[in-house]
């Protein structure tokens, strides 16, 4: 018999790194292993193992009819998923990149995130949406839409993204588990980060609907998600050379929205920055800073602040490093906040 | 000048790419070239079979009439009649298996009524108290369905889970002329095909799709053509002839269920009333167009084959009038009490567990509820 703390010493000793992309492909085959219901589909997600080889050897392991290679259509795809809901799969859906999700939101919009309350209840959509999102991987045009105000907008929908090895694993698996419909936002320039990560003895993770706080400060919070999370990070980092400390919240949840740990936060700090990659104008900053300001306009020093990308189409690969929010754009943001005033 | 007539064109002979050969021959998919018909052709005919179609059709006929007068009186918000198509509508719910499902577009409360779904919870989403007044499972009906044919991927996705679980079970989705010109028309099709599911199809091509004829909605030959493309078979039928409806529906659904895979139907019936109860039909089509079909009215048609076999008789014709008065008068009854409201639902099913920000506003409400009752 083993104490814990042996326990906890092998474990650690079996953790080795793992990228994004390989937690998110061991959550899917966990569940299907547990949940004989649970069922993959997309677009090249079986013989290939998707683009980004997140569902690989699921075809192998469960069969073609566990994760299966679908025409390729989007609303057939989230269409179909729909009906093997109502007869009690649990479908977790591949889009293949963020812009093609496209012909699937009327799928997405009319029913999945209807169907409960149009039923008064009767019928559940427990579907999973997965999709690669954001830029930074120098893809091509179609490729690299932040989308995630347009799914946010939609009342029954929960939106949840990870930004590191294990949230990748833990929060996918809730979302499969959940008996709602969550698009889960999976950053694309994610995918390889590593970490090192025990398959066999996954940590376990905050539930989806709370924040966490990645690294405590008390001059200002940044408040943050998926992408952009790393980049929060490296800025505090830097900030500290310039006496900042700064709190970096990540929101791992969009919706439901943490409004709590998110408040607390910014109500130790008196001052807040909201990063995202995706466009400014009607993103998913301005929700978050009217949020923040209406719950803790007393414990403001300064006005929230919003650092995204432009308002612009995705820019071509060659001149995306202009658009995203890097960490001097974060920095500036952060003078901005009238440091003199208080500290 | 087209490509051929280009100079030198004529000249060009590719050779045939390797091992290329159509798939499969389309002849057995195609639709034969007139819709197929019972009615009149001699063929013999099940006496309770007809009579069950017959006593459907009018109370279907008198339900269409009852549910119009009802939104006259403002007790429905709106309601799409589906008279001269009821034998479309009775035939797709007497064709299936209490296990099948039924996927119904806008149009086709009829078709959940007559599947056995009381007539209050049909009429819920058009009187606008809630938007299913039913719970899809009880029935194996899908909520009435309003943007237009996004229900048929639902079918194709419910019929291969099924499958895949070994249950034998069909669904039947339905969709309008003006329908299968959507994309999910297209999409629903084509992964039945691929994955064999068993489906199937019933298009009611009434004509028009609000106020488009459908020469401005296709140019296929017919709607039931376009199955060829997909790999699976394609029927005609008259949809103002019951038997033969429920004919080709039943050996379809028979087909899907051996695991013969999808079929498409399309029947060939016309809307004799306007769209809904708001529109104008008499811009868009002429009183001689209508007049026409009247002669070829599906109850008319079923009434006077059944009688001059001598399967109906006087008795039989009021009977069913009578069944379908009384059904009427039970309906205008019901509708003409208020519905209950519970106004705190709003935020009851929009998740499995409310969120901290639909609590917040439920909390509002409720606020401004108490207030409003002081
Ligand atoms: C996606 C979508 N676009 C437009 C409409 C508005 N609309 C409601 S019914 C209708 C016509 C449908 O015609 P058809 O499919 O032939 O069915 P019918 O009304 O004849 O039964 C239209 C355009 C809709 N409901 N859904």
């Amino acid at each position: 018999m083993t104490t814990a703390t042996d326990n906890t010493t092998a474990r650690r000793a079996d953790k080795k790194p793992a990228t994004m992309a390989q937690a998110l492909q061991r959550a899917m085959r966990d569940a299907m292993a547990e949940d004989p219901t649970v069922h993959v589909l997309g677009e090249d997600v079986g013989t290939l193992g998707g683009v980004f080889r997140v569902t690989d050897g699921l075809a192998k392991e469960f069969g073609e009819d566990r994760c299966t290679d679908t025409p390729l259509a989007e609303a057939g795809i989230l269409g179909t998923a729909v009906g093997m809901a109502m007869y009690g799969l649990r479908p977790v859906v591949e889009m293949q990149f963020d812009a093609f999700a496209y012909p699937a939101f009327e799928q997405l919009i009319s029913h999945v995130s209807k169907m409960r309350n149009r039923t008064r209840g009767a019928m559940a959509m427990p579907i999973v949406v997965r999709v690669p999102y954001g830029g930074g991987i120098g893809g091509v045009e179609h490729h690299s839409d932040s989308s995630e105000a347009y799914y946010m907008a939609t009342p029954g929908l929960k939106v949840v993204t990870p930004a590191t090895v294990e949230d990748a694993y833990g929060l996918l698996r809730e979302a499969i588990a959940c008996d709602d419909p969550v698009v889960f936002l999976e950053p694309k320039r994610l995918y390889w980060s590593k970490s090192d990560w025990s398959p066999e003895a996954p940590a376990p993770v905050e539930p989806i609907g709370k924040a966490v706080v990645r690294r405590a400060g008390r001059s200002a919070t940044l408040i943050t998600y998926g992408p952009s999370v790393p980049v929060c990070l490296e800025a505090a980092e830097a900030a500290r050379e310039e006496g900042w400390d700064l709190e970096v919240v990540d929101l791992r949840s969009l919706v439901p929205f943490d409004d709590e740990t998110v408040c607390a936060s910014v109500r130790r700090t008196g001052r807040a920055v909201v990063v995202h990659e995706s466009s400014g104008f009607g993103g998913p900053g301005g929700e978050i800073a009217a949020r923040v300001t209406e719950r803790c306009f007393h414990h403001l020093e300064a006005p929230v602040l919003r650092v995204a990308g432009f308002d612009i189409p995705y820019p071509p690969p060659m001149l995306e490093k202009h658009h995203l929010p890097g960490v001097d754009r974060v920095l500036d943001a952060v003078a901005r906040l009238q440091w003199e005033a208080g500290h | 000048m087209t490509v051929q007539e280009l100079p030198g064109a004529a000249a060009y002979r590719p050779t045939p790419p390797p091992a290329w050969r159509p798939r499969t021959d389309p002849a057995p998919l195609l639709p034969d070239p007139e819709p197929y018909r019972v009615l009149g052709t001699g063929a013999e005919l099940d006496r309770a079979l007809m009579l069950k179609l017959y006593a459907e059709l009018v109370r279907g006929r008198r339900f269409n009439a009852q549910a119009t007068a009802l939104t006259k009186q403002g007790r429905l918000a709106v309601y799409p009649s589906s008279t001269g198509q009821e034998a479309c509508e009775v035939a797709a719910a007497l064709a299936l298996e209490e296990r099948d499902w039924l996927f119904p577009s806008y149009r086709d409360t009829l078709a959940a009524v007559a599947r056995g779904l009381d007539p209050v919870e049909a009429l819920t989403l058009l009187r606008g108290d809630w938007h299913t007044g039913y719970d899809p499972r009880r029935h194996r009906i899908a909520p009435l369905c309003t943007p237009l044919a996004t229900q048929l991927p639902h079918a194709v996705g419910l019929a291969h889970a099924a499958r895949l679980k070994g249950d034998d079970v069909v669904a039947l989705a339905l969709v309008g002329d003006g329908g299968t010109s959507e994309g999910d028309f297209h999409e629903a099709l084509n992964f039945a095909a691929v994955w064999r599911a068993p489906v199937v199809f019933l298009v009611q091509n009434n004509g028009f799709a609000i106020s488009v004829p459908l020469a401005k909605q296709t140019a296929a030959p017919s709607l039931a053509h376009k199955a060829v493309g997909y790999g699976m078979p394609g029927r005609l039928v008259d949809g103002n002839d019951a038997p033969a409806v429920h004919q080709v529906l039943g050996e379809a659904v028979a087909r899907a269920r051996r695991g013969g895979g999808p079929t498409l139907i399309e029947a060939v019936t016309y809307r004799m009333e306007a769209h809904t109860n708001a529109d104008d039909a008499t811009r868009y089509r002429g009183s001689a167009e209508v007049d026409a079909w009247r002669d070829h009215d599906p109850i008319r048609l079923l009434e006077d084959e059944l009688t001059a076999r001598g399967l109906l008789d006087e008795d039989g014709i009021r009977a069913a009038a009578e069944a379908a008065e009384t059904m009427a008068a039970a309906l205008r009854e019901q509708m003409n009490a208020e519905p209950s409201l519970t106004p705190m639902d709003l935020f009851a099913e929009v998740y499995a567990e409310q969120s901290g920000q639909l609590r917040e506003q439920a909390a509002q409400l409720r606020a401004e509820l108490e207030a409003e009752a002081r």
